[in-house]
């Protein structure tokens, strides 16, 4: 919303300096987002006219003008403008003179031999427009001497609001008056539009229409002026309209626009020559079309509301006109049309034809209805005084009363949601004067709140009116204290585990990434993803599209993107949302890794201490181990089963698991195919697992850490190689050994792994270490002996394995 | 003299020998073969011992203590070179083991990961909150449009819907559509749903908006502050606002300057400006007279506290919110939005943190 400073003192009598103004408009909530000030910028650069101009002896493309800047004495200017010519009025800038726009000072001397004495300027060189293509041309009665600003009718300040749209009142710079006169910098004229008798009956009647649907229209009012004379509307007019960025068309139409401007109060004008028969207020048909004012044919449907005559539809209700029965400057007839819409349709309808109007801003925030037959009078008024003519009595269909509000308003509102008091008296003056009316004494008001003012219903409210205009300034910044309640954790597990699983992935060389939720459909559908109901209707991007049921997808791709820009041995993570339905519940925290290329957890890339090596499904499992052990999984009953998902190298990739019915996650070497698929190098190794899928930690009653037993006997540890078939599985190798006896092995690690020479072919030698701990005394020869005895058998009997002789 | 036994010159010639022989030893197996020359079964001075016993008393008296004091010399001389020899061959072998010690070691990996700024200042702000008495509260992104717009007192229709780009799903049989949240208060909404005030909750989380310029991207982060109770009213809004600010910024004093606006979900609404200094691209907090614009809050209305099943005459507080990235931004001197999320790790490793520089309050929150 943008007006000028003297438009404002026209409904806002104030002695108060354009800042003050400025500064209360932001302190009122009317946020100020610039001071275009126009005349000020350019007051340096005035009229002037060239006399004479001739060609520069030694260039073909200078001209030597005379100029006069109304000084008496003609200037000598040298000049390259193909427009310069005598006669021209233009603008002159003397030597010295600063640009603020361009942070320049015009500095001119002699120009290939020839003096010059200023320089006449082109928009583009001062900031003024983006017109390069020759010096400012300007009207042939505008004064020499004069800033020429000032002439083009922008001597004043330009201020723009930046508008909330609960305020449909300060769409208007009537309403903004109203509001800031409520702050005491100054008063609020309030110009009430004078009736306008008319002299015959409105020979047009208007019909409401609607059948048994939802009305679209409360009411119509309208009134024809004939034998007017339509022309360019007084300079006044144009110049106001001209400096918030407005075009000047013709009278009746200015007037609307000006009228919309000035009270908020969108209008419209038909051509009445131009409308057939009576007017019908009503949906429209589907399919049918509207020519409007813009030049662009609409297809409306019933959901939209049109104003149509005998020939069909000529507007289009309180949005935008039809080209037909507009207004030019034959119209000697006009029908002015003033009238309340419904703000939902009109927005709705708005948005789906895409029309963005100054009359539907104002309808979809909602106009005054009070106003609906004093904007009528006002440009009745305005249109006689402009082109003369003859109104007629002003016909009105439906019913513009509104309802009223009135809001019960204890005085205690404003202590307990504020924290401020204010006297009764000053209540009442507060809300007086943005025109509310307050009744009753005491500690309980009745407060009715203004038609204009929509956006006011209850109690809340009026503490937002009343502080709002004392200012926020006052409420007396109160200590919050935490309260007596113990201190507790506030984080929830999953918050906990998901900082932590941050911090330890971190800790490991990898670098957090942040990566889009969304993806495309092709890569959801890669990671087993990509289902209609994870497909947003209106993606920003077609490669933004699918709610993500991976984290590694955009892992991958930013892996490679940092392979191209030159870091080959790269290692990312991200904790994040993935998406397996639309459900809260199936919306989960996963952390997931990947490395690339040399990017090991032992060290990133060549180093003179070893041969490179690529990163390894092993990498992966240990970030992946790394991270669950973060987050507190427990760590003693997690299985690792080969295999995971399609993504996966099928023998390098692993599932964790509790158990077959709790997948916790995978880890392993990106199948190739999805490399090829991502358009990404490897080698490329990753995990993901599913935070929230590891079971809670138990209740604990205390914080004390269990009692630590250490054993007074010395452990032993004894070495076995078992040849297995190469499928068996260590993991399988390293329970039987263990399950021999739990309470004596402490552990059992596998040490070696070794198929070639020694070994025959399809078998394997895997060397396991056990530990056994006696707790009451020292284990014998013969006692050791008979454990490994039973271990190379129990794992004889499980695995089929045979000690390495 | 000459007396039955041994010549006490041959002894003083003997010692000299030895002597000799220690010192010339050039390493430890010269040595102990002058050892066993000298010491062994049949060495020399054992072999002058063994005279001692065939000696009658007053020979064994004048001739005793020089043999006894010969082998005494000598063991002791033995040692001694054994010594030295033992140490020269330490030091030859350790001259040998020299490595170039200027070689560089690995990288440490917690040196080299990176949190991400955005995490790293969801834990800032935990902590500062954390010690008002604040939990930090959370939900899905992908919302019902209940949570998300209506019962935050959105009117259908109404253009603030239209101030939020909203990216939706597919509409359900029953007409309903799934939108992605646009803002965090949808997590208001579920915790004035489920829990029982007083209420003294944050809400960070990602949100997302159909926008795509210089200074916005599709998918961005909020946090939201929620207060619920019977008395929590606008003066303790802005004394927990200052508080933070000051906290976040680390700086001693903040001016803000509060400005009524326009949110549907509060009533009073304000937008919060803090006080800063521009210098040369550069924004410096707590100093300065312009002001820049970090946070919207206000009064919960009570159309929304109706709709969370809270009677306003009996309940009231507060909530605000503010962008993370976007304060992020501001305290770490990041000037470029959509960098946040381009996964660049060059620009990671510049602004983003060690894993181990977890900010806490007693620590101070980014040293």
């Amino acid at each position: 919303m943008k007006f000028t400073l003297s438009w404002l003192k026209e409904h806002f009598d104030t002695v108060a300096t354009l800042d003050e103004i400025v500064e209360k408009l932001t302190m009122i909530g009317l946020e100020v987002e610039r001071v275009e000030d126009k005349a000020k910028e350019f007051e340096a650069f005035k009229v002037a006219q060239i006399i004479s101009a001739e060609q520069h002896p030694n260039a073909d493309r200078l001209r030597v003008c005379q100029v006069d800047n109304g000084t008496g004495t003609p200037l000598q200017i040298v000049c390259g403008a193909p427009n310069a010519r005598a006669g021209l009025k233009t603008v002159l800038g003397l030597p010295g003179t600063y640009i603020p726009a361009k942070d320049i000072t015009l500095a001119i001397g002699k120009i290939r031999g020839v003096e010059s004495q200023g320089m006449m300027i082109s928009g583009a060189e001062i900031g003024f427009s983006s017109d390069s293509d020759g010096i400012i041309e300007l009207p042939a009665d505008a004064p020499i001497g004069k800033p020429f600003a000032e002439v083009l009718g922008l001597n004043e300040p330009v201020i723009e609001i930046n508008l909330t749209p609960n305020r449909p009142d300060c769409t208007s710079v009537n309403g903004i008056a109203r509001d800031l006169g409520a702050t005491m910098i100054g008063d609020y004229k309030e110009n009430v539009p004078k009736r306008v008798p008319g002299t015959y009956p409105c020979p047009v009647t208007v019909t409401l229409d609607f059948g048994a649907t939802h009305p679209l229209c409360p009411a119509f009012g309208l009134r024809l002026v004939r034998g007017v004379k339509n022309g360019p509307s007084p300079e006044w007019v144009q110049n106001r309209l001209t400096a918030i960025g407005l075009r000047p068309i013709n009278a009746l139409v200015d007037i609307t626009n000006y009228i919309t401007f000035d009270r908020g109060r969108p209008l419209h004008v038909f051509d009445a020559k131009k409308v057939k028969g009576n007017l019908t207020v009503r949906r429209a048909i589907n399919g049918e079309t509207l020519l409007a004012l813009d030049g662009k044919t609409y297809t409306l449907d019933t959901a939209m509301c049109v104003i149509a005559d005998e020939k069909g539809v000529e507007s289009l209700a309180g949005i935008m006109g039809g080209e037909e029965s507009g207004c030019d400057e034959t119209t000697t007839d006009v029908l002015i049309e003033s009238a309340l819409w419904d703000m939902v349709n009109i927005a709705q309808t708005g948005r789906k034809l895409g029309i963005n109007t100054d009359a539907r801003y104002r309808f979809e925030r909602g106009v005054d209805p009070n106003f609906m037959v004093p904007g009528l009078e006002l440009a009745t008024q305005m249109v006689l005084d402009f082109c003369g003519g003859e109104a007629s009595e002003v016909v009105v269909a439906g019913d513009a009363t509104p309802k009223e509000t009135v809001v019960d308003f204890p005085l205690s509102e404003l202590p307990r949601l504020a924290g401020i008091r204010l006297s009764p008296a000053e209540v009442r003056r507060t809300l007086e004067r943005l025109g509310f009316f307050a009744a009753g004494s005491g500690e309980r008001i009745k407060v009715a709140v203004p038609s204009w003012r929509p956006d006011v219903h209850g109690r809340a409210d009026i503490v937002e009116e009343l502080v709002r205009i004392v200012g926020v300034d006052a409420v007396p910044s109160t200590p919050f204290p935490r309260g007596a309640d113990a201190r507790k954790p506030v984080l929830t597990p999953i918050q906990t585990r998901t900082r932590k699983a941050k911090r330890a992935l971190a800790a490991r060389g990898l670098t957090e990434a942040v990566t889009w939720s969304f993806i495309s459909k092709r890569e959801a559908e890669l990671f087993g993803g990509g289902s209609a109901a994870l497909a947003l209707a209106n993606p920003i991007a077609a490669e933004l599209s699918d709610m993500r049921p991976s984290l590694l997808a955009g892992l991958i791709t930013s892996a490679q993107r940092n392979a191209d820009r030159g870091t080959p041995d790269v290692g990312l993570f991200e904790v994040g949302q993935i998406f397996k339905g639309d459900k809260p519940e199936d919306q989960f925290i996963a952390a997931s890794g990947l490395r690339r290329a040399l990017a090991k957890a032992d060290g990133v890339g060549r180093h003179w201490s070893g041969k490179p090596q690529p990163v390894d499904v092993f990498d992966a499992k240990a970030d992946a181990f790394a991270v669950l052990a973060a987050a507190g999984a427990p760590m003693q009953a997690l299985q690792v089963v080969p295999g995971g998902p399609a993504w996966l190298h099928p023998g390098r990739s692993g599932t964790i698991q509790i158990g077959p019915q709790n997948i916790i996650g995978h880890f392993g070497e990106l199948h190739p195919r999805i490399l090829t698929a991502l358009k990404a190098d490897g080698p490329l190794v990753g995990f993901e697992v599913i935070l929230e899928n590891l079971p809670a930690a138990k209740a604990r009653p205390t914080r004390a850490k269990p009692l630590l037993e250490l054993s007074p006997f010395q452990p032993v540890e004894r070495d076995f190689a078992f040849v297995v078939d190469s499928k068996v599985k260590a993991a399988d190798i390293v329970r039987a050994a263990q399950n021999v006896d739990k309470k004596l092995i402490a552990g059992v690690t596998v040490f070696d792994v070794y198929e070639g020479t020694g070994v025959e072919p399809g078998k394997k030698s895997v060397a396991i270490a056990v530990t056994m701990q006696p707790r009451d005394k020292t284990m014998t020869d013969p006692e050791i002996d008979a454990l490994g005895q039973k271990i190379v058998a129990e794992v004889g009997k499980r695995t089929g394995g045979v000690l390495r002789g | 003299m000459t007396v039955h036994g041994v010549h006490m010159s041959d002894i003083a010639k003997l010692e000299t020998e030895l002597m000799t022989a220690v010192t010339s030893a050039k390493d430890e197996a010269a040595l102990e073969a002058v050892r066993v020359a000298a010491l062994g079964k049949s060495g020399s001075v054992s072999a002058l011992l063994k005279t001692l016993g065939s000696m009658t008393p007053d020979e064994r008296k004048a001739q005793g203590p020089a043999i006894n004091g010969l082998k005494e010399r000598i063991t002791s001389a033995i040692s001694t070179a054994k010594e030295a020899l033992g140490m020269a061959a330490l030091d030859a072998r350790l001259a040998r083991e020299t490595v170039d010690v200027t070689l560089p070691t690995r990288e440490t990996p917690a040196e080299l990961g990176r949190v991400h700024p955005i995490s790293q200042v969801i834990d800032e702000l935990t902590a500062i909150f954390a010690d008002m008495g604040f939990a930090v509260a959370e939900g899905p992104d992908i919302e019902t449009d209940d949570y998300n717009f209506t019962k935050l007192n959105f009117p259908e229709g109404h253009p603030a819907r239209e101030m939020h780009d909203t990216f939706y799903f597919p509409p359900k049989p029953d007409g309903s559509r799934l939108l992605l949240r646009t803002h965090t208060s949808p997590v208001q909404v579920r915790t004035m749903l489920t829990q029982k005030p007083p209420i003294r909750v944050i809400c960070p989380g990602r949100t997302y908006r159909s926008d795509s310029d210089q200074t916005h991207t599709p998918m961005f982060h909020q946090v939201e502050g929620l207060v619920i109770d019977k008395t929590s009213h606008m003066g303790h809004l802005k004394w927990i606002l200052e508080e933070f600010c000051k906290a976040f910024f680390e700086v001693d004093s903040v001016k803000m300057r509060f400005r009524p606006s326009f949110f549907p979900f509060t009533e009073p609404s304000m937008e919060v400006d803090i006080q800063c200094r521009r210098d040369k691209g550069e924004i410096r907090f707590g100093e300065g007279n312009d002001w820049l614009e970090i946070l919207g809050c206000g009064m919960v209305h009570p159309n929304v506290l109706r709709n969370c099943g809270l009677d306003p005459d009996e309940y009231q507080g507060f909530a605000w919110g503010m962008g993370i990235d976007r304060i992020a931004m501001l305290k770490y001197g990041i000037n470029d939005l959509r960098a946040f999320f381009e996964a660049d790790v060059r620009w990671l490793s510049h602004y983003g943190f060690r894993p181990l520089d977890f900010p806490t309050l007693a620590g101070g929150l980014s040293t």
